[in-house]
């Protein structure tokens, strides 16, 4: 750096820089939520039933193994499309028979869920599968 | 030492480093999880060890945090610590909240948790990274704001730097960007909306402040170069993470329900977000090269030089390898993403408290240097632990690509539990590497009870090696 650049100067680009991209922040984010989100998260279609299924999929952990729109653990299978992948009833089904116990394969835990509660949950999956993701995932298997 | 309060931060080292052990055993758990699929089910699931291993690199990366900040604040404020009491007291509040955080995932069903802790007063659990009670999160918040208290009462009254003016920007940073782990809507969207307002804005965002401002104190001490000099490096590197980083948070938001021109403004300046990794590792070279004295603790410098090149090899390079939205469209939510993860948290969070460690730990157990056989075998765990993480990013960067292919590439897609198959060879040698890298932490704690004449400068030279034999 030349002589002719001061901490001073450093300094103001840091102050400038950080508030004015931070203001150009919270201004899209503003845009985001206000004015593009109600066309794209399937809102509409958030109810009880669907807030008692996220519920069940929060206290579950289910993150700390799957993916839910790409985010999460990367141990099982993506789930922001399951619905539209197996359906309703297989997915019920599905996490019924947990654990499968096959020797060596990676196991999902029985979670005891009641049919009230795995419907909840399927309407929350229902609602996820719902939103607008830019196309993604590239095919069906998530 | 300069001030007696910073010993202070010796108990929040000691902590930081055992916690890392533990999440290091949570992670070669998981490793063999991956492999065999059922180990040590039912009684620690996937779910819960991933839980324990991340949030136990996070309650760590914090006590080194706290512990730099203690040990950095005083020095540069050039006066005692307001409250050495409150540090302590805080200390204890944290390990004992943490501990019990982490008896309880591994003791109880996550839902019992749950339950018992209040989670339907105000759900907030079960969200990536954020999965502590809310009384823990109430907890970190309480920590948090007696440790910010305690520093900026302790600047107030003393000298104030650029450097200790940028540690508690991002110290700051980092306890109000937490509250969004209080927002949590029944909406999807705006959930990850506001879940990347704590993850992303603190990792590339003000923990970046954090580590340059670390890195700068460092660099000061073991070089001697100007601090002029330092402080404005700093600010130009902080400046970029910002200029680049809160727009680049729109790389999370390509395909989670935002709209599509974060595609370009993510793509564009999170491309950018390598530049200020790049300045961190020319800047802790060139003031090394430029040094004015020689510092008896060598392996501080090392560990200095390494935070640089592993910060922008990990959070830079890995992270522009799938940051443009044509690629991440592919790479989204696989085993590039935990390579980038990993490689990432180790080369700028995991090295920058190991390098503010080395260099303290010495001065706090009243000698300027280690002796040099605990130098030596400080750096031998350097190595082991830093190209063990190059071999685990690698592999699991190879296991991505091949996950990419098979699942998402070809015109006959195969399942996600089908491709998992296919990839066992990178999980085998990723699990090979993950033990590497325990033999480096165990050699690392090993290094601390290795006593002997401490280093000094003359002591480096081939002619006077006293200090080799000690």
């Amino acid at each position: 750096m030349s002589s002719g650049f001061t901490k001073g100067m450093a300094r103001n680009i840091f102050y400038g820089g950080a508030m004015f991209f931070f203001l150009l922040f919270v201004g899209l984010s503003v845009d985001t939520v206000v004015n593009r989100l109600p066309d794209r998260d399937n809102r509409a279609a958030i109810n009880d039933q669907v807030a008692r299924g996220k519920e069940i999929w929060e206290v579950n952990n289910c993150i700390g193994c799957h993916t839910l729109l790409g985010e999460g653990a990367y141990f099982a299978p993506e789930l922001g499309n399951v619905y539209a992948r197996r359906g309703p009833e297989f997915i019920k089904m599905w996490i019924k028979m947990q654990p499968t116990g096959t020797p060596g394969r990676r196991q999902m835990p029985n979670f005891h869920l009641t049919d009230e509660e795995l419907d909840d949950l399927v309407a929350f999956l229902k609602y996820v599968n719902g939103v607008d993701t830019a196309n993604w995932p590239p095919n069906i298997e998530g | 030492m300069k001030y007696q309060s910073q010993s202070v931060s010796k108990p929040y080292f000691i902590a930081a480093i055992g916690l890392f052990f533990g999440q290091i055993i949570f992670g070669l758990i998981m490793g063999l999880q991956y492999i065999i699929g059922d180990f040590l089910f039912p009684e620690i699931p996937f779910n819960i060890a991933r839980m324990v291993h991340t949030n136990l690199l996070i309650v760590w990366l914090l006590f080194g945090f706290m512990g730099a900040g203690y040990y950095l604040i005083p020095e540069e404020s050039e006066r005692e610590l307001h409250s050495p009491k409150l540090a302590i007291a805080l200390f204890w509040i944290f390990l004992i909240a943490g501990a019990l955080t982490i008896v309880g995932y591994l003791s109880l069903p996550y839902a019992r948790l749950a339950e018992l802790t209040g989670n339907n007063l105000l759900s907030t659990m079960g969200r990536e990274f954020l999965e502590q009670p809310l009384i823990t999160k109430v907890g970190i918040v309480i920590v948090a704001l007696g440790f910010l208290y305690n520093l900026s009462m302790t600047i107030l009254g003393g000298r104030k730097t650029s450097i200790s003016l940028v540690m508690m920007i991002g110290l700051w940073g980092l306890a109000i960007f937490f509250l969004f782990s209080f927002y949590n809507p029944t909406n999807i969207v705006l959930d990850k909306y506001f879940w990347w307002w704590v993850v992303h804005l603190w990792v590339e965002g003000v923990w970046e402040l954090i580590m340059g401002a670390m890195l700068a104190f460092v660099l000061i001490k073991v070089t001697g170069v100007d601090r002029e000099v330092i402080e404005k490096w700093l600010y130009l590197i902080v400046a970029f993470t910002l200029i680049t980083g809160l727009i680049g948070t729109g790389h999370h938001y390509f395909w989670i329900g935002a709209p599509e021109y974060w595609q370009t403004l993510g793509s564009v300046f999170s491309a950018m977000e390598p530049i200020p990794f790049f300045m961190m590792t020319i800047f802790a070279f060139n003031m090394v090269n430029r040094r004015r004295r020689e510092h008896p603790n060598r392996v501080a410098t090392l560990w200095a030089m390494g935070t640089g090149v592993m910060a922008f090899l990990g959070a830079g390079v890995w992270g522009f390898l799938h940051t443009l939205s044509p690629v991440n469209y592919y790479t989204h939510g696989t085993q590039v993403t935990a390579a980038h993860g990993h490689m990432a948290f180790y080369g700028a969070y995991a090295m920058v408290v190991m390098t503010m460690i080395s260099y303290t730990m010495p001065l706090m157990r009243g000698r300027e240097a280690n002796s040099n056989l605990s130098q030596v075998v400080e750096m031998w765990s350097f190595w082991l632990m830093t190209i063990a993480m190059v071999f685990i990013t690698l592999f699991l960067t190879g296991a991505g690509i091949l996950q990419i292919w098979l699942q998402r590439v070809s015109e006959t897609p195969m399942s996600f539990m089908a491709t998992q198959d296919q990839l066992m060879i990178f999980y085998w040698l990723r699990l090979a590497s993950g033990l590497m890298f325990l033999a480096g932490l165990l050699l690392y704690i090993a290094s601390f009870f290795i006593n002997g004449e401490p280093a000094t400068v003359e002591s480096r030279n081939p002619v006077g090696a006293r200090g080799a034999a000690a």
